[in-house]
């Protein structure tokens, strides 16, 4: 992490600017555009280690988000070509569990799993576990993650649980749960295999489920 | 407006031409671990009854008591912790739970005209937890959101606690016994997340009148420095409307008597020299 790139460096400075200047060049000169990706990438990866360690706080790291949301609006096009590195395999599912409304926790989570180069398809708030299930299956997705903040709604998450098992989908997919009041007892009461505590953490999590780190 | 609410022995009234009515925050597990761990174990008194006595002595009016720790039976956890904190002060509390059964069984318990914590916009909430609101004759925090989540716009919000309103009134519930919450979410995730509150605030006052509160340390959650951030956000929502904020006292007071006496609600500045005098460590 000691040498990032120049445009790696201006993405860790939240330099929107000079970022969108780098990236144009970049494109001009005709580098692929999976390159200009894996160095913002870094960058990311390096404003995630900053976040962790309390230097870097959450709206400096939505910020990133928003800047790598802007460099990938103008890559997009070009990666249409493209043989596209994320497979369906880099899916995560995500949403707040039935009877409960809360999102703003599961939305920075969106965000940065978008910023780290997830897909995410993003169910919402108050979402039935058959909701969730049919997900899964429709999108092969590996891992879902579930967000709650009223204490009483871990009977629902146990629930998605326990309908991925029903329908023979419990092997396929790694379920993460997260929300103020989640703890290990929580976890091994619903069944879910890991805990998030943040939403780095989570993010860390699916990294390690996909073999990113 | 004046909404009246009591403990056993003790009236309170909040409005507008009065002093800032705090509600203490810090009865409530959300982020903090002891509490959490000691409300999941069963052996609360002492922590809650701390947190109760020191909350009355730092200049909370009211505490909030909200027990909804991981894996905790609300039903049955929520009236003994009302109990407890009955016990140890007088003064009315703000039933707080997002379970309408846990709420009963408080208002079961309790003394006085309690607040509860509180309605939301969605059919389920509608239903459950207006009926006991009329029924044990307490007052009643309405959040302005629905099962889409919060709205990120005053507009969204304002149609949310009208349908809210609307069906308080049908229940029977009078206005003064409402109390509005313009929802406070932090401006390190959304800059404009204070600007929406403060235009809420001023809506909600002019098409009601009703009384405001706000979990207004929410304002700064993820920020570095959030005390600046907390004093100047209160400040604002008390001019623009807010009667009954929810917070940590002991940080929130002196803001607050600051800014009722800019108000013109402390005549000749002498509960603010009262609370000097008492308390010259803190200036």
């Amino acid at each position: 992490m000691g040498n990032l790139t120049q445009l790696a460096q201006a993405l860790v400075d939240l330099d929107e600017e000079l970022v969108n200047k780098i990236v144009k060049e970049k494109i001009a000169a005709g580098e692929a555009p999976l390159d200009i990706i894996k160095e913002c990438n870094e960058g990311m990866g390096k404003i995630g280690k900053l976040f962790e360690a309390n230097e870097y706080y959450l709206s400096e790291l939505i910020m990133s988000g928003e800047i790598l949301k802007g460099v990938m609006n103008e890559l997009e096009p070009l990666l249409a070509n493209v043989e596209k590195e994320a497979s369906t395999a880099d899916v995560v599912v995500i949403g707040t569990v039935k009877d409960d409304i809360h999102d703003i926790g599961k939305n920075i989570v969106v965000t940065l799993l978008k910023g780290t180069g997830f897909d995410v398809i993003d169910l919402g708030v108050d979402v039935p576990a058959e909701t969730f299930v049919k997900t899964i299956k429709e999108t092969g997705a590996r891992v879902l993650g579930l967000s709650a903040l009223l204490n009483f709604t871990f009977p629902a998450m146990k629930e998605v649980v326990d309908q991925l098992a029903a329908a023979g989908l419990r092997d396929q997919v790694k379920v993460i749960i997260g929300g103020a009041p989640c703890n290990e007892e929580v976890r091994q009461f619903t069944g879910a295999d890991y805990l998030a505590k943040d939403a780095a953490t989570g993010v860390n999590i699916c990294k390690e489920i996909f073999g990113k780190c | 407006m004046e909404t009246r609410l009591a403990s056993a022995n003790k009236e309170l009234f909040i409005s507008a031409d009065r002093p800032t009515t705090l509600i203490g925050e810090r009865i409530n597990p959300t982020g903090k671990k002891k509490l959490a761990a000691a409300l999941q174990s069963g052996v609360y008194d002492e922590i809650v009854r701390r947190e109760a006595r020191e909350q009355v002595a730092a200049g909370a009016h009211m505490l909030d008591v909200n027990v909804g720790a991981g894996g905790v039976d609300e039903v049955a956890l929520l009236p003994e912790v009302v109990k407890t904190v009955m016990d140890e002060v007088d003064v009315p509390l703000c039933i707080d739970s997002g379970n309408p059964y846990a709420i009963e069984a408080a208002l079961k318990v309790y003394k006085g005209k309690p607040l509860i914590n509180s309605v939301r916009g969605e059919g389920h909430s509608l239903q459950t937890v207006l009926p006991l609101v009329k029924e044990y004759g307490a007052a009643v925090i309405v959040l302005p959101l629905d099962q889409k989540g919060i709205p990120n716009n005053a507009e969204d919000r304002m149609q949310i606690a009208d349908r809210i309103v609307e069906q308080c009134v049908k229940t029977g519930i009078p206005l003064e016994d409402i109390v509005i919450d313009c929802l406070a979410l932090s401006v390190g995730v959304d800059s404009n997340a204070g600007l929406v509150t403060l235009e809420t605030i001023k809506r909600v006052k002019e098409n009601y009148g009703v009384n405001i509160t706000l979990g207004a340390s929410n304002i700064s959650f993820s920020l570095p420095g959030r005390e600046a951030v907390n004093d100047a956000f209160l400040s604002m929502a008390i001019a623009a409307g807010v009667t009954c904020p929810v917070v940590n006292a002991a940080k929130a007071r002196k803001c607050a008597q600051a800014t009722d006496l800019l108000l013109g609600r402390d005549k000749f500045a002498l509960r603010y020299i009262k609370y000097y005098r008492q308390n010259k460590e803190l200036f």
